[in-house]
């Protein structure tokens, strides 16, 4: 009930990281507000936007309903840590050249969940993206590059390009 | 950006820890599963508990376990995305693996359990509003003030059960367990969810988490799930059919009709069941159960979609859930 | 045939791409400075009240609380439009909605500023609230403003071009329907979020979600009393708009204020409900349109189109917003008599304001409608009868709006041909449907929002000894492309990557002022300025490069980062080459463009609102199946055409129709801002889970055509594409549902009630039954075209001259 700080290591992106935060704090705050990883966006903090979507340990869950202190012990997976500018992941470089990122708001999270679907199945078809992606809204591109894009990407990872 | 209020966290090992800790902490404590359905109320502070009770850590509530009579025992803070994968589960219990496929979303399911799900706090559009709104309602029943606004003159509170599994499971006879300060109890689904309130939507004690559910065998019997919402994701049920049929040959031997997100509590069709025990399943006493079904649902103004026409969807959707069993 | 481009047109990257598939780029809401406070608002709980005291002790006894704001410490009222300044940033005496500022604390974190905000009491003395327009008018008092035509009607529009009621009376059969599109917002993923720095040396600098940097910037110093040299205003890249972040908003100004007052950066971020409260969106609007047909000439003789709309409780962009209702039904089909009457009212509820395709989209249902029922009405396929009554290319409307190229034909014989139209209507089983409508729409307001006369659009281009180019423009990038848009025509002018332009945007104190990313106007106007700089930069570089080549200037080309002879491609050089002999020889190399629009031919009252310099146009064709028993429709498939004249960039434009088809699919079938007015007028549904937004699962699959014959006002011929293509898809649905069921749903969303509701009815026809009396008068009389007019109002030439001097009296204090 205190407003002392927790102080853990939190794994993000593979590295750890020694951080303190008040208890009650979300790991959407803890990223954005604790750690300066803005990459994460926001778009209710209700559970019911999909924007702040991040991997924790792999599976796509909601950063604003999460707490930190749940997270100690698990690899907690974001944007930031899926490719950069100049090395891009393939989906980002997709995102990119496609416009399936348009006000880009709601990408990193859509990227997550994209993500997480190639992991589980490297060739998706247009159903299962449909399905998998029903928890992120998307206001800018009515979904349908944001599908192409991820059916590029996976091919161009089935191809290791 | 909507915050958390403050309130302690632990997280403990076993269901008599969790046991232990509530009975202590009275109602004062709140018990979390995935968290999807505790933390948006807490951020709306529609609850502020003092304490929160993690099922994280305690392993004997997991577990999909199918025993050799065909029953199955889920342990309650399973995730919902596990019942969705499971094969035997798909092909052996449609209804429930159409009502779990249902909820919200996929990243939602992988975070909520089926516990969860089943102990889904009641909801309503003068409820699930941040406190600002609700100030200006002069707040409601459920929470902090004296009327229900979804029925003003209603001494109850109408928040809806809007839970998909909850129908199933009492469609399907399931068994529920809970682990007290005192002990265990079992108790069945369709008890645990006869209530009259949406202040109190499960018979629970406040010293009561919920370990086990057990489903028995549905061996010679045919359900479905049937679902009304505005969106195919996301959204909670607005109506919620679950029906199953046991043949007997040609014709009807058991049949248990259960709608939720009518009320505060699921409602059973009796009626609409007694009208097609001992008949053939077809189009006239599908009919006939379908308009028997509309009398114990009391749709309300607190939802999607207009009371009156979620009402007149009750025995299209109890028909259609007929016809896809015959 | 349209000219070969280097990068106009094609599927390149947008430049920001990466920024954004990478989490790189930097939204409001990301940024965060040392010593930065964290502000909240307080707002009413009340719909309709003075405020009669405000405690806020207890808020500034909390520990963590650095200051507090009350409205009477910011008594200077603002708003978008000149003649609708009516907000307060926190309301001084009293509150008109259940969201209005009241308060605002700043606070060292957010959950103390939460609860400070929650703290502060105030006191209130009821006033009676009205939330239903129609009750607007009839009840006068109490009046929510002491502006506006009359009680709370805040703007009342009458005017008559050619003769109508002789139209109507000529007619074989004269068409009426009631209609109600009701309201909807933006919901951009993005909450509006505000950051305001006080810099060392006096000045403040702002950094906010908004599409119109300039606009806020004078809003900000008006209200704060600073002069605008001492405020810089940086639009961030906006996570969606939509039209909602197009208003200087009371957080943003309250935020600037706190900066000031504390001395410390101040953040504010909103959370979802105050997005709802911020709106700004859809107006609510009772239409009822009468159409009068020729049946030999199987032709429109006459339309009297009326709205009512539904404002909320501040004026925000609604003069224009009235004006829009009535102002483009003319430009799609021939209208040779047309007469609009406008009404709009406040009420206690949110503001309404410019939505994708701003006052255009209600009257374009209900006018899409009543053609599918016109066609039906002289036994036409409805393709064909608006193929055979096309508003002409070239030509003026009997409203006075000058059309330029007009591509609808196109259109409607790419979605008829793609959806196999011919074939298939009329002819599909029973419960599944096509529906066709079409729409057009604006490239950029004709008119600035304050009366001046320059330039809409400026940009400077600074070119780099290294062969880099600078483009600095006011434009904001709110996700639809537009830095893209301005890389590409530098880049395409002046032969170099799109990544050698670097774009600078946004920026009040580093960049010429852009009117704002709103009505569709960037990419046409932006676009031309911008050109307009790189032909006088390559103009420069042609120059010293001829010297040094020894050709004539004009032989010489732009190209893949070269300058060369066009009869001697050998001889060449570098482009970082040429800026280096163009700056020896000029000095620094740096070039402005500006861009400003054609005259428009009407000169009434009221011709300010629907002239562009030139319009898109769109088609759509929808296939649905609608459920008879539950009356849920289902969107199969989508085709969908645009008119853009020549895309800028090609994954850009689809981007945008098919994000405003997907819009478009939302307005259709679900989205609604509702209140409860029996409940202190409080949003039903202010979340988004409630407010219904397409999933994935909502969106069908599209097939979408662009038509691209370059219009001679655009930059390298391009339309907009950014709205208009939202326009058709709700028209298009309820077509499609009369296709299926045989039955007419006159109002927006349709929703299965509707749906049912126009089943069972008689007359197999769903929505509003009666349209108020508005007690309009007589209105203003302008002769069209055809008749022969000037363009003036009759008798208006006198009053004209009036104006004109009004105007440039405004225009000297603009200036001062």
């Amino acid at each position: 009930m205190t407003k002392r700080k927790i102080q853990m290591m939190l794994s993000v992106n593979g590295e750890d990281h020694d951080v303190s935060f008040l208890p009650h704090r979300t790991l959407l705050e803890v990223l954005r507000e604790d750690m300066q990883l803005t990459g994460t966006k926001h778009g209710c903090e209700l559970g019911e936007c999909g924007t702040c979507t991040v991997l924790v340990d792999g599976e796509p869950a909601l950063s604003c309903l999460v707490l930190g202190l749940e997270c100690a012990g698990k690899d907690i997976q974001t944007v930031e840590g899926l490719g950069t500018a100049g090395g891009p992941h393939p989906l980002q470089k997709r995102f990119a050249e496609l416009n399936a990122a348009q006000c880009g708001y709601c990408t990193p999270g859509i990227l997550m969940a994209a993500q997480s679907i190639l992991t589980k199945d490297p060739t998706p078809d247009r159903e299962t993206l449909r399905e998998e992606l029903a928890g992120n809204l998307c206001r800018c591109t009515g979904y349908l590059r944001i599908y192409e894009a991820i059916e590029m990407a996976a091919e161009d990872m089935q191809h290791g390009s | 950006m909507m915050r958390l209020p403050t309130f302690s966290y632990c997280a403990p090992d076993t269901a008599e820890e969790i046991a232990h800790i509530l009975a202590e902490e009275g109602p004062a404590a709140q018990i979390v599963a995935g968290g999807t359905d505790l933390y948006p109320n807490m951020k709306r502070r529609q609850v502020e508990p003092k304490t929160v009770v993690s099922l994280a850590r305690a392993r004997a509530l997991r577990g999909i376990e199918w025993r050799d009579d065909g029953s199955l025992r889920l342990g309650t803070s399973e995730p919902l995305r596990a019942l969705e994968r499971d094969p035997r589960l798909q092909s052996t219990l449609p209804a429930l693996h159409q009502s779990v496929l249902s909820i919200s979303t996929p990243v939602l399911r992988n975070m909520g359990t089926i516990g969860g799900n089943l102990c889904l706090d009641t909801r309503c559009q003068y409820l699930n509003q941040n406190f600002e709104w609700r100030r200006t309602i002069n707040h409601c029943l459920k929470c902090s003030g004296d009327t229900c606004w979804t029925a003003p003159g209603s001494p109850k509170c109408w928040a809806v059960n809007s839970s998909d599994s909850v129908p199933v499971m009492i469609a399907m006879g399931a068994k529920l367990l809970l682990q007290g300060a005192a002990g265990r109890r079992e108790v069945t689904a369709a008890e645990f969810f006869d209530v009259t309130d949406g202040r109190e939507w499960i018979r629970r004690q406040p010293d009561e988490v919920m370990t086990d559910i057990v489903i028995p065998s549905q061996e010679g019997t045919r359900s479905v799930y049937l679902k009304l919402r505005r969106r195919d994701a996301y959204d909670f049920p607005v109506l919620g059919v679950a029906a199953r049929i046991t043949m007997d040959g040609d014709l009807v031997s058991d049949a248990r009709i259960v709608l939720n997100a009518v009320g505060p509590a699921p409602v059973r069709c009796t009626e609409a069941e007694q009208a097609l025990i001992g008949y053939r399943l077809n189009a006239e006493t599908i009919g006939e159960a379908g308009n028997l079904s509309r009398r114990g649902a009391k749709p309300l103004d607190n939802t999607d979609y207009m009371p009156n026409y979620r009402k007149k969807m009750v025995p299209v959707f109890v028909r259609r859930a007929l016809a896809a069993l015959a | 045939m349209a000219p070969k481009y280097r990068i106009i047109g094609k599927a390149n990257t947008k430049v920001d791409g990466l920024a954004k598939s990478t989490g790189a780029t930097k939204f409001a809401d990301d940024l965060s400075l040392p010593r930065m406070l964290y502000c909240k608002l307080h707002r009413a709980h009340v719909p309709y009240a003075v405020i009669k005291n405000i405690d806020t002790s207890a808020a500034e006894a909390m520990d963590g609380v650095v200051a507090v704001l009350v409205g009477s410490e910011l008594p200077t009222q603002f708003g978008i439009l000149p003649v609708s300044q009516d907000e307060h940033a926190l309301c001084p005496d009293k509150v008109r909605f259940v969201g209005d500022p009241v308060a605002a604390v700043a606070a060292l974190d957010e959950d103390t500023a939460f609860a400070a905000a929650q703290a502060i009491r105030v006191e209130y003395e009821p006033l009676p609230p009205v939330f239903d327009p129609a009750e607007a008018i009839q009840n006068e008092v109490p009046q929510l403003h002491d502006y506006g035509d009359d009680g709370n009607v805040h703007k009342r529009v009458a005017m008559e071009f050619g003769d109508v009621a002789g139209a109507l009376e000529d007619a074989d059969e004269v068409l009426e329907d009631v209609v109600f599109y009701q309201g909807n917002t933006h919901l951009p993923m993005e909450q509006h979020a505000t950051l305001a720095m006080p810099e060392a040396d006096g000045r403040l600098t702002i950094w906010s979600s908004t599409q119109t940097p300039h606009y806020l910037h004078k809003a900000v110093s008006k209200v704060l009393g600073l002069p605008p040299s001492r405020i810089r205003i940086i639009a961030c890249p906006n996570g969606g708009g939509f039209g909602g972040k197009s208003d200087p908003f009371n957080h943003e100004i309250v935020v600037a204020a706190l900066a000031v007052k504390t001395q410390r950066p101040c953040k504010i971020t909103l959370t979802r409900e105050e997005v709802f409260y911020c709106h700004r969106g859809r107006h609510p609007v009772l239409m009822r349109s009468r159409m009068g047909l020729d049946k030999k000439k199987k032709a429109i003789t006459g339309i009297h189109f009326e709205s009512l709309l539904d404002g909320g409780a501040y004026g925000s962009y609604g003069v224009a917003s009235t004006y829009y209702t009535g102002a483009l039904q003319t430009v799609t089909y021939k209208v040779p008599n047309y007469r609009f009457d406008g009404v709009r009212t406040f009420t206690n509820k949110p503001p309404c304001g410019p939505k994708r395709g701003h006052g255009t989209v209600q009257p374009r249902f209900a006018l899409e409608i009543q053609v599918d029922r016109a066609a039906h009405a002289l036994g036409m396929d409805p393709a064909d009868f608006r193929l055979q009554n096309l508003q002409p290319p070239e030509s003026v409307t009997a409203n006075w709006l000058r059309i330029r190229t007009m591509g609808l034909k196109a259109c409607i014989d790419k979605v008829v041909e793609a959806s196999g139209w011919r074939e298939r209507y009329g002819k599909l089983e029973r419960g599944h449907g096509l529906g066709l409508a079409c729409s057009s729409y604006i490239t950029g307001a004709g008119l600035p929002i304050y009366w001046n006369r320059m330039p809409h659009s400026g940009v400077q281009l600074k070119l780099d000894r290294g062969g880099g180019v600078t483009a600095f423009c006011g434009a904001t990038d709110i996700g639809q492309g537009s830095d893209t848009v301005l890389a590409s025509c530098v880049a395409e002018i002046l032969g170099v990557d799109l990544l050698d332009v670097r774009v600078c945007v946004a920026d009040t104190d580093l960049t010429p002022v852009d009117l704002g990313s709103y009505s569709s106007r960037v990419t046409l106007m932006m676009g031309n300025a911008a050109i307009q700089a790189a032909e006088r930069a390559r103009d420069l570089l042609a120059k010293a490069c001829a010297e040094k080549l020894e050709v004539p200037p004009a032989r010489l080309a732009f190209a893949d980062n070269r300058v060369f002879d066009t009869q001697d491609p050998d001889k060449s050089m570098e482009f970082a080459q040429a800026v280096v002999f163009a700056e020896a020889k000029f000095g620094t190399i740096g070039t402005v463009g500006s861009y400003s629009p054609p005259k428009m031919p009407g000169r009434y009252r009221g011709a300010g609102v629907g002239p562009t310099p030139t319009y898109s146009y769109s088609a759509s064709v929808i296939e649905l199946h609608c459920d008879e028993e539950t009356g849920i429709i289902d969107i199969d498939k989508i085709w969908i055409a645009h008119d853009i004249g020549q895309a800028i960039n090609y994954h850009l434009a689809m981007g945008q129709v098919e994000g405003s088809v997907y819009m478009g699919v939302g307005e259709a079938l679900m989205e609604e801002m509702v209140y409860r007015d029996r409940r202190n007028g409080a949003h039903k549904i202010p979340s988004l889970l409630e407010y219904k937004s397409p999933t994935t699962m909502e969106m069908p699959p599209v097939d979408t055509f662009l038509i691209e014959e370059p219009d001679p006002e655009g930059p390298f011929g391009a339309k907009e594409v950014g709205q208009g293509p939202l326009l058709p898809i709700m028209p298009a649905v309820a077509n499609g549902v009369f296709d299926a069921l045989g039955v007419r749903v006159n109002r927006c969303p349709i929703t299965p009630e509707f749906v049912l509701a126009a089943l069972e009815s008689k007359d197999k026809r769903s929505g509003p039954k009666s349209y108020p009396d508005l007690r309009i008068e007589a209105p203003a009389r302008i002769l069209t075209p055809a008749e022969g007019g000037d363009g003036y109002e009759i008798d208006q030439k006198r009053k004209t001259k009036q104006l004109a001097r009004e105007q440039r009296t405004d225009e000297q204090k603009t200036t001062r």
